[in-house]
């Protein structure tokens, strides 16, 4: 409990709870080994040192994951001293510019702090435009969840999804065991919920990117990817092991319904949908408390009356645009101070003054990119891996203390050859990020000179096809495509490095592609 | 041994029977039917016993063990607080209460050994110890590949930088050096109590540097001034314009003076912050344990790798250094290992004669040894009668660093025959270099050369360094290029800008900061070196030709001489002169190494040894490394953190003779 105490942030103000401060590590040893044995970054770090990389022209920045991006400059000047770091290592090697190396949400951070840095104070850093183009060479992106995951919607909803979100994923061996009882879920929800930049994973884009009832970039081709593209992975926990195609399933899945309640509703065609006005539950009054004394645990949901939460499945099926709704309606404390700080739509006109506001610097899709036409983006990522996409729910059982009254049904399984196992809609990707998310942008939305990209800054996709290790001695392989794992694969490392001794994305091969990120971007309609 | 009694126990009601019924029978028949029981079970239960024994042995090992799982972690504390009444509040805690909080941000910068350094790349032998600790933490790699560790450890004899394809890197950020080995705690106490008042990350700022180069040489590689520049300036400006607050410790201190130095002096030697730099950035100084001029242990170390302790090395790591780790030749290894450190030789005393004095005359000349043994009489074997005071108070000739032989370092010095070493030949190789495995500059001496050495007799302060010069040539070669030891006598002529002179105080200006303070902090009442008493080794090949003469004892009880070596007054490693004198003195007030006199202020914190085991290592303690858990001296920092000035703290605070001493210096200031 302890742990758990010290993790949690103020659930009011996002900061800390009086009298309990815990910091983020600072240095290399923050994030490298940071749980015994599950490698980060130490396998990177020990290559680079190969090439003569050491303290001086080393940076691990730090931040505090559970904030908010502003709150982590309000409270412990992490962006200050970020761009500190990158001036200091500038100047004291010799002027050569800096190659940024952000993973997974450290992406979408990295993406604020660039907006940040070249803004005025005193919301911004002050470093007057051409501060990225002078102190950065090139950002590469490893696991970027540019666009949001799917993932996050069902940690914030019910605190699961096939493993409990990025937490779970990086401390494995804490959460996994049931060190705080029966209530496990409930008191991770409790903190997790505390935590403001989970939200910042929350799909972004709303239907022009995600889909909507009925439609979806991934349409169609979806586990097509999942089975062509891991021949190896045949007996992982996924669908197939027979080697039947895809295209003989008839309903395309439907991907844009990213929380569907029951199997049905998420392959009926849309015009069967009974359509409740999702803002309708948003009013629903909270005044029929239902035993809120009965756990000690504190989640929102005791605050909801049964009423507002069969109204909420009785919606049937929520997409990208609906579902901020959903969220609003069970965890309005959160997503009052989300509103605060993260935005997930998508601009109109860029050169509206109210994108200078910090809130929209973290999303790709309502922030221009810094005017440094020399400054190279890359997106690293893995392929091959089955990732959650969207989820069946159903309601748990009534009973009294089980304070999350929503769950994912397991019991809902596809056929063979659809995506559907666990209730839980699989596409491809690298087992957090769908490859939509982690390509969109330097597939698309920045490629060439476009509105989000004005200066025309080249971008690179990089993918690393998904192989298991070959023996157990490999231990967590050097080929993996997996979202964490992937910091070990060696493709990736010998790109970085590439790039960090002075090549360019053309020199190391331009783009490379397994998956249909291509045709998956052509088929958004988003005005560039 | 219980069950045994009962196994007899149990044998006789069996036996029993048996007499009753061969009561009549003669005694024969009772006897021989008698053993042939006994025999069996007796064969049996021997190896029952043992089982037993056995048994019980494992299962009340793991019922205690239990128990002491099972203990509440603050048990000790309960205990300790049931026999000695309640502990004071930790300082932290106690301020805290009195309403302060974090105002101006904390520079820690370590001292000498105790910052983890960690590998980059290195060897074959050092496989798979990238990024580990090689120096601090549990010394490890130390115990599994000695030789290998001390190759990795050392540095490149003829440019002091990295040997070829060995990169070894301090560690960075606050773990560098909050512990030195695990429960050998360095700065965690402090940073621990800061925390109470509501310090952090943000306004913490640990300096960390590799303590084994010489300091400029740590911007050459690795930028590290110009890093502490660029930090403090953040800490400065993320914290609302509070100026920083610099603790550094034991040869931190001399880093942090370069240091100050350095970042006003104009590019490209120095940092370029321009003239007003520290007076901008710098609220006080708050030196601990300053070597300011120098050890005597650093001579010891740098000429026979022996004093008291090993160096100042061994005075860090204690039980590390000590086992002989590599076998015989343990000392002739970490001669050759400490003697690529440049570093060490910033410790060497500075201000020659007129400081530690000459033959014949010592600022301390009358210190009375049986005082301060009275004082502390629990660390020292020594009795406590006090008859011998008198006697003791007897002149000690401490400005006699180095004698060959007791009866040199006593008599008067017209007694002393003396040929001078200088001139002298080297002889040629006459050891045979190929056998000894082991370099050290020594086997190049030749026997002549050793001899030559010991007819000097006497070596006080200003002829250490020729003697150093002599033995160690290509050690001292480098330490000229980079350290002065010197007296200035006209600081503004344009040499004193080269960075050599930049940590020695008594060749460089402090900076224009009027504002500025600068306390010297330092522990009193623990018998520290001052001087040896040298005798030549046996001649074997490969050896040392010197050691200290452990033979050489004071006559009476209360006399400083013990085991070769002359103590004073300290804090077991830095004598309170060279603490002290700067600030009691050399800066006081306006002087030529002042000139915008900033104001100095003396901490002493007398050392009163941990009361019981329970404590630790005390909370009162005045020993060098100790004393960063001195709750009075942690007290004084947290009060200068929060906005203090060196008035509020009561100004002095002086138990030691210092203010006489540095009276008797004559010194133009």
């Amino acid at each position: 409990m302890c742990w758990l105490e010290h993790l949690s942030l103020h659930n009011e103000t996002g900061l800390d709870p009086p009298g309990i401060r815990v910091r983020a590590v600072p240095g290399l040893v923050a994030a490298d080994y940071f749980a015994p044995g599950y490698f980060v970054w130490a396998v990177l770090i020990e290559n680079l040192a190969k090439i003569g990389y050491e303290g001086k022209n080393l940076h691990m920045a730090a931040y505090d994951w559970r904030l908010s991006f502003q709150n982590t400059e309000i409270r412990d000047q992490a962006l200050s001293r970020l761009k500190s770091k990158i001036e200091l290592m500038y100047v004291t090697n010799g002027y050569k510019k800096v190659v940024v190396v952000p993973h997974s949400m450290g992406v979408i951070y990295f993406l604020h702090f660039l907006k940040w840095v070249e803004s005025p104070p005193p919301m911004g850093g002050g470093g007057g435009p051409g501060w990225c183009a002078k102190h950065i060479k090139a950002i590469m992106n490893i696991g970027p969840a540019f666009l949001g995951v799917p993932k996050a919607v069902s940690n914030i909803f019910s605190a699961e999804s096939k493993e409990v979100a990025f937490i779970r994923a990086m401390a494995p061996s804490v959460l996994d065991s049931e060190i705080l009882g029966l209530q496990t879920l409930e008191h991770l929800m409790r903190v997790s919920r505390t935590w403001d930049s989970t939200i910042s994973l929350l799909p972004k884009g709303g239907e022009t990117i995600w889909g909507n009832l009925d439609w979806s970039p991934e349409d169609g081709h979806g586990c097509d990817f999942v089975k062509k593209g891991q021949p190896s992975m045949s007996d992982n926990n996924l669908n197939s092991s027979n080697g039947r195609s895809c295209f003989q399933v008839k309903d395309p899945v439907k991907y844009g319904r990213m929380i569907s309640f029951g199997k049905a509703a998420s392959q009926l065609p849309s015009s069967q949908l009974p359509t409740h006005d999702s803002k309708e539950f948003l009013h629903t009054s909270a005044s029929t408390n239902f035993n809120s004394s009965c756990g000690e645990v504190w989640t929102e949901y005791d605050e909801m009356s049964r009423e507002s939460i069969r109204k909420i499945s009785e919606n049937k099926a929520y997409t990208a645009r609906t579902l901020f709704d959903l969220l609003r309606s069970v965890a309005p404390k959160m997503m009052r101070r989300a509103e605060n700080h993260f935005s997930h739509g998508i601009s109109e006109n860029l050169d509206d003054p109210k994108y200078a506001h910090y809130k929209y610097w973290s999303n790709p899709l309502e922030t221009k990119l810094p005017d440094a036409p020399d400054m190279e983006i890359y997106c690293l990522y893995g392929v091959g891996i089955p990732t959650e996409r969207a989820y069946v729910y159903k309601l748990a059982p009534s009973d009294k203390c089980k304070n999350i009254p929503f769950r994912i049904d397991s019991s809902a399984d596809g056929d063979a050859g659809s995506g559907l196992k666990s209730g839980v809609y699989f596409v491809d990707g690298d087992e957090s990020v769908p490859v939509l998310s982690a390509g969109f942008m330097c597939a698309k939305g920045w490629r060439g000179r476009t509105r989000f990209n004005p200066s025309g800054m080249a971008t690179y996709i990089r993918e690393y096809r998904h192989k298991r290790p070959a023996s157990l001695l490999e231990g967590r392989g050097t080929e993996s495509g997996a979202h964490v794992d992937i910091m070990g694969n060696v493709a990736l490392i010998e790109d970085i490095l590439r790039v960090a001794a002075g090549a360019t994305g053309a020199e190391i091969g331009g783009d490379r592609i397994y998956s249909d990120i291509i045709r998956m971007s052509e088929r958004i309609n988003l005005r560039i | 041994m219980s069950f045994l009694r009962r196994r007899k126990a149990t044998e006789r009601p069996h036996a029993e029977p048996h007499d009753i019924d061969t009561e009549t029978d003669d005694v024969h028949d009772k006897k021989k039917t008698k053993p042939r029981p006994k025999l069996r079970p007796k064969r049996w239960s021997c190896v029952d016993t043992c089982y037993w024994l056995i048994g019980c042995i494992f299962s009340a090992w793991w019922f205690l063990l239990f128990l002491f799982s099972a203990m509440p972690a603050s048990f000790p504390q309960y205990v300790t607080e049931a026999i000695t009444g309640p502990l004071p509040d930790p300082p932290g805690v106690k301020l805290k209460k009195e309403g302060l909080t974090a105002m101006h941000p904390v520079v820690f910068v370590p001292g000498i050994v105790t910052g983890g350094l960690e590998l980059w790349e290195g060897h074959q032998c050092a496989e798979g110890l990238f990024r580990k600790r090689l120096w601090g933490g549990t010394f490890g790699e130390l115990y599994k590949r000695p030789l290998c560790w001390a190759e990795h450890m050392s540095l490149d004899n003829e440019t002091g930088l990295d040997p070829s394809g060995i990169r070894v890197r301090p560690v960075s950020g606050l773990v560098a050096a909050d512990y030195f080995a695990p429960g050998y705690f360095v700065w965690a106490v402090l940073i621990a109590n800061l925390a109470r008042i509501g310090y952090e990350e943000k306004t913490m700022y640990m300096a960390a540097y590799d303590w084994r180069l010489s300091f400029q040489n740590t911007e050459v590689r690795d930028q590290t001034l110009s890093r502490i520049k660029s930090n403090i300036e953040l800490l400065v400006a993320t914290n609302g314009g509070n100026k920083v607050v610099v603790i550094p410790h034991s040869m931190g201190v001399l880093y942090f003076l370069h240091f100050m130095k350095w970042v006003e002096a104009p590019a490209p030697m120095g940092g370029g912050g321009g003239s007003d730099w520290c007076a901008k950035h710098i609220k006080a100084v708050m030196n601990i344990g300053a070597p300011f001029l120098g050890v005597p242990k650093a001579v010891a170390g740098l000429f026979s790798i022996e004093a008291k302790d090993i160096a100042v090395a061994r005075a860090f790591a204690p039980g590390v250094l000590d086992k002989d780790v590599f076998g015989l030749q343990t000392l002739r290894h970490m001669m050759r290992m400490t003697r690529t450190w440049d570093s060490t030789m910033s410790m060497i005393p500075k201000g020659g004669d007129t400081i530690w004095g000459s033959l014949d005359w010592s600022p301390e000349g009358y210190f009375n040894c049986s005082a301060k043994r009275l004082k502390n009489n629990d660390i020292n074997t020594a009795d406590k009668n006090g008859n011998g005071s008198l006697e003791s108070t007897k002149r000690v000739n401490y400005g006699r660093i180095i004698s060959f032989g007791k009866d040199i370092a006593e008599i008067h010095s017209h007694e002393i025959e003396r040929v001078d070493f200088r001139g002298a030949a080297k002889g040629n190789n006459l050891t045979n270099a190929t056998k000894c495995d082991v370099w050290t500059e020594y086997q190049e001496m030749g026997i002549e050369g050793v001899k030559s050495v010991a007819d000097y007799k006497v070596y006080t302060a200003g002829s250490i360094l020729d003697l150093l010069r002599y033995v160690a040539p290509k050690l001292m070669a480098r330490g000229d290029a980079h350290f002065s030891y010197g007296i200035a006598d006209n600081l503004d002529d344009p040499k004193y800008d080269h960075y050599k002179y930049w940590s020695n105080p008594l060749e460089t200006k402090l900076p224009n900061a009027p504002d500025m303070e600068i306390y010297t902090m330092y522990g009193v009442g623990v018998p520290t070196e001052r001087a040896y008493v040298y005798k030549l080794t046996p001649a074997a090949e490969c050896y040392i030709p010197f050691q200290i003469d452990t033979s050489a004892e004071g006559g009476s009880e209360g006399s400083c001489l013990k085991g070769g070596v002359f103590s004073v007054d300290g804090d077991e490693t830095v004598p309170v002169l060279s603490s002290g004198f700067m600030c009691a003195k050399g800066w006081r007030g306006k002087t030529r190494f002042n000139p915008s006199g900033i104001r100095t202020y003396i901490r002493e914190y007398d050392h009163a040894p941990p009361a019981n085991l329970l404590e630790g290592r005390g909370t009162q303690s005045g020993a060098h490394v100790d004393i960063m858990g001195n709750f009075a001296l942690i007290e004084d920092i947290i009060r200068v953190a929060a906005g203090a000035t060196g008035e509020d703290l009561g100004g002095d605070r002086v138990y030691s003779d210092i203010f006489k001493w540095s009276e008797k210096i004559n010194l133009q200031l």
